[in-house]
C-alpha cells in the first residue's frame, strides 16, 4: 500500500484520467460539504433557539405581586399587594428548598440617566448581587454590584452595554459618573445580557440605594429564584413546582391572601416554557441528524455507485493487466489505493470548504433563528474518516469483483 | 518448451455441452515458429488461451519449459503468464491512457522492478520495434502497425520463454501486416519462441511450422519452408 511504486502508479492513473478524478472528487467533496454546512445550520439554529428563548437562567422563578380577587379575614378584594424586604427574607429563612440563587428586585422602568450631553430614558433595577446569574449577564469591563456594595448602599451603577454604547460611545465608563433621577452614580461595571438590546439598556445599581433614591422604603417589586440544577428535566420540574407552591402559600399566609385567590400573586415557573425549547431544540437536533445521515447515506452511495462504474469502465485495462501478470490483490489494491486516495483528498476539499465558508460566512448570520453557525471539527474529521471508510468498503466489492474477472472475459468485453 | 498431451475442453452453453478441443498432442520447441490454423470454430483461440494460462483445460497435461501448468491458483498463475509469457493480441489491448513507454514498462512493474531500469528497459525495446521517437505517444495517437510493435515491445519486455500472438495481423492491412511478420521473423531469428493463431494463409507460410486444427482435432502438423516477410513487400 505504501510502496513508492504503487503510488507513482496512482498518480500516474489519477492524472491521465482528469475526468473521472474529477468528478469523482466532485461528488465526495460535495457530500462532505453539505454534511458540514448542515451540521453547523443546526448549530446555529440551536444558538438561534436557545439565543430566542433563554434570555434568563431557564429554571428561574419570578414572584409578582398583583391585586387580591377574593375578600378575606376582613380585607375587601382588589387590594393591591406590596411585597417588601421582610417577604423576600422570610422565604429565604423558611424555605426547605436548597436555593442556588436568589434576588429581590425593585425598579423603574424608564429613569431618565446622563452622561455629559447624552442621555437616555433607561430602565433602572434596584437588584442584589446573585441577580447576574438569575438574568444570565456577563461582565465585560468592570465587575457587578457585590454585597458590600448593598450594604453600604453605594450609589455605584451597572451599565448594559447598549447603554454603555449610547452614552459613553468608544469611551471606557468604568470610574465615571453617570446621573440617575439627578443623583450622581459612579459606574462599577459593564454587562452584556442574551436578552440583547432589550436587556442590555437596563441600568443596575444595589437594591438598598435604589428604595433610598426612589423613595420605596422597604418595598420590592419582585424575586426571583434559581434552584440546583437537577439531574432530569423531571426532577427539576417537580422540585421546581414543589418550590413555588411553598412560597405561594408562605406569602399567601403572611399577607393575608386567600389561598384561593389567583391573582394577588403570581408565580413564574421558567422551567415550565424551558420544556418546549427543549423539545423543539431535541426535534430540529433530530431533524438535522436525519438529513445529515441521509446525505451521508447518499454520499456513501455516490461514491460506491462511482466505483462500480470504474471498475466496469476498466474491466479491459483489468484484462489486460491481468494478462501481463498482475495478482488478483494488486488489483484490488490498485482500485482500493486510488478510490482512497481520491476520496480522502476530495473530502478534505469538501471539509476545508465547508468549514471555511461557516467560519467566514457564520458570524455574520443573524437571522432571529440562526446565530452562529459553526460545525464540532471532530465531528466533522470523523464523518470524514465514516465517508473514507464506507467508500473504501463500498469500493472493495467492485474492486473484489473485478479483480475475479478473468482475463479472457475482459480481453473480449469491447 | 511446450509439452502439450491429450488436451480437452468444453464449454457449458445452458443445456449443451461445447466439446471444443477433442483431444490436443503437441510439443513445440524452442526456438519454433509456430502458425495455428483453422476456421472459426476450430478451436484454436481456445487452445491459446490454455497456452496463455487465461482460461483452464478441463483435462490433459501441459507443460511449459519444465514446469507443469495444473491447479494454478489465480495468483501463480498470474506469476506464470508474467514470468513465461508475452501475449499480442489482433485488437492489441493497450492501455489508451498510458504513454507508449508506460505500457510497454507495465509488465515489468508487475515483476516489481524499479521504475528507472524499468524505463530504461522499455525504451530499448521500444528502438528494438523501431519506435523510440513515439515512446511519449498515447496508443490513440499511433497507427494500427504502431500500436501492434508496442504491444510487441510489451511482450517482449518481460523477457519471455513464449511469445502467443491471436491473429495479430488481423487488424491491419497487408503491407502493415508483412512488416509486423518480418519484425516477428527476426525476432524469433534471435531464438525466441513464438506461437501464432491465424486464419491468413499468407501469415501461416512466414512460420516454420504449420498446425491446422478442425473441430478441436489436429488434422496437420508439418514443418515448412518459411517465407520471409521482407520479399513480398
Amino acid at each position: 500500500m505504501f510502496s513508492l511504486e504503487r503510488w507513482q502508479e496512482v498518480f500516474e492513473t489519477i492524472s491521465k484520467n482528469k475526468l473521472r478524478t474529477f468528478l469523482t472528487g466532485v461528488s465526495v467533496a460535495s457530500g462532505i460539504f453539505i454534511l458540514v454546512v448542515l451540521l453547523g445550520v443546526s448549530v446555529g439554529f440551536q444558538n438561534g433557539v436557545e439565543k430566542q428563548f433563554q434570555n434568563d437562567a431557564e429554571n428561574i422563578i419570578n414572584i409578582y405581586p398583583g391585586s387580591t380577587s377574593i375578600a378575606y379575614k376582613g380585607f375587601n378584594k382588589d387590594r393591591r399587594i406590596q411585597l417588601t424586604n421582610e417577604d423576600y427574607a422570610l422565604v429565604n429563612r423558611e424555605t426547605d428548598q436548597e436555593i442556588e440563587f436568589a434576588s429581590s428586585l425593585y425598579q423603574i422602568f424608564a429613569g431618565l440617566v446622563s452622561y455629559g450631553n447624552e442621555s437616555g430614558s433607561y430602565r433602572v433595577e434596584g437588584i442584589l448581587p446573585d441577580y447576574q446569574f438569575l438574568e444570565k449577564a456577563d461582565i465585560i469591563e468592570g465587575r457587578f454590584i457585590n454585597m458590600n456594595d448593598v450594604k453600604a448602599k453605594e450609589k455605584y451603577a451597572v451599565i448594559g452595554n447598549r447603554a454603555k454604547k449610547d452614552l459613553f460611545k468608544d469611551k471606557s465608563p468604568i470610574g465615571e459618573y453617570i446621573e440617575v433621577s439627578g443623583l450622581n452614580f459612579k459606574v462599577i461595571g459593564v454587562f452584556t445580557d442574551p436578552g440583547g438590546d432589550r436587556e442590555e439598556t437596563r441600568v443596575y445599581v444595589p437594591i438598598s440605594t435604589a428604595q433610598i433614591v426612589f423613595g420605596a422604603g422597604t418595598d420590592i417589586r419582585s424575586m426571583g429564584y434559581t434552584l440546583p440544577k437537577e439531574e432530569n428535566y423531571d426532577l427539576a420540574l417537580k422540585q421546581s413546582n414543589a418550590f413555588a407552591a411553598q412560597i405561594e402559600q408562605m406569602l399567601k399566609s403572611k399577607l393575608q391572601i386567600d389561598p384561593k385567590d389567583e391573582s394577588a400573586l403570581f408565580i413564574s415557573n421558567n422551567i415550565e416554557n424551558t420544556k418546549e425549547i427543549y423539545l423543539l431544540i431535541n426535534a430540529m437536533k433530530i431533524f438535522f441528524w436525519g438529513v445529515g445521515i441521509a446525505t451521508l447515506l447518499a454520499g456513501i452511495i455516490g461514491v460506491s455507485n462511482i466505483m462500480l462504474i470504474i471498475v466496469k469502465e476498466r474491466t479491459k485495462e483489468i484484462g489486460i493487466r491481468k494478462a501481463l501478470g498482475a495478482e488478483p490483490l494488486s488489483i484490488v489494491g490498485m482500485i482500493l489505493h486510488e478510490s482512497i486516495f481520491v476520496t480522502s483528498v476530495s473530502g478534505l476539499f469538501g471539509l476545508i470548504f465547508g468549514l471555511a465558508l461557516l467560519e467566514i460566512v457564520g458570524p455574520y448570520i443573524e437571522l432571529d433563528f440562526i446565530r452562529n453557525p459553526s460545525v464540532n471539527f471532530s465531528i466533522a474529521v470523523s464523518t470524514l474518516i465514516l465517508l473514507i471508510a464506507a467508500g473504501a468498503i463500498a469500493g472493495f466489492f467492485p474492486a473484489w469483483r473485478g479483480a475475479r474477472i478473468k482475463p479472457i472475459d475482459a480481453l473480449r468485453d469491447e | 518448451m511446450i509439452e502439450i498431451k491429450d488436451l480437452h475442453k468444453s464449454y457449458k452453453m445452458g443445456k449443451n455441452s461445447l466439446h471444443v478441443l477433442k483431444g490436443i498432442n503437441f510439443n513445440v520447441e524452442e526456438g519454433e515458429l509456430v502458425a495455428i490454423m483453422g476456421s472459426s470454430g476450430s478451436g484454436k483461440s481456445t487452445l491459446l488461451n490454455i497456452l496463455g494460462m487465461l482460461d483452464e483445460a478441463d483435462q490433459g497435461s501441459y507443460t511449459l519449459d519444465g514446469v507443469p501448468i495444473k491447479n494454478l491458483n489465480e495468483k501463480l498463475a498470474a506469476q506464470y503468464r508474467n514470468k513465461f509469457l508475452g501475449f499480442i493480441f489482433q485488437s492489441f489491448n493497450l492501455i489508451n491512457y498510458k504513454s507508449a513507454l508506460d505500457n510497454v514498462a507495465l509488465p515489468l512493474f508487475y515483476q516489481g522492478m524499479k521504475r528507472a531500469e524499468r524505463m530504461e528497459r522499455s525504451m530499448a525495446y521500444l528502438k528494438k520495434v523501431g519506435l523510440a521517437d513515439w515512446a511519449t505517444h498515447k496508443p490513440n495517437e499511433l497507427s494500427g502497425g504502431q500500436k501492434q510493435r508496442v504491444a510487441i515491445a510489451r511482450a517482449l519486455a518481460s523477457d519471455p520463454k513464449v511469445l502467443l500472438a491471436d491473429e495479430l495481423t488481423g487488424a491491419l492491412d497487408s503491407k502493415t501486416s508483412y512488416e509486423i511478420m518480418d519484425l516477428i521473423q527476426k525476432i524469433n531469428d534471435e531464438g525466441r519462441t513464438i506461437l501464432i493463431v491465424t486464419h491468413e494463409k499468407d501469415i501461416a507460410q512466414m512460420t516454420k511450422r504449420i498446425v491446422n486444427l478442425k473441430d478441436g482435432v489436429i488434422i496437420d502438423d508439418r514443418k515448412i519452408t518459411q517465407v520471409r516477410a521482407m520479399q513480398d513487400v
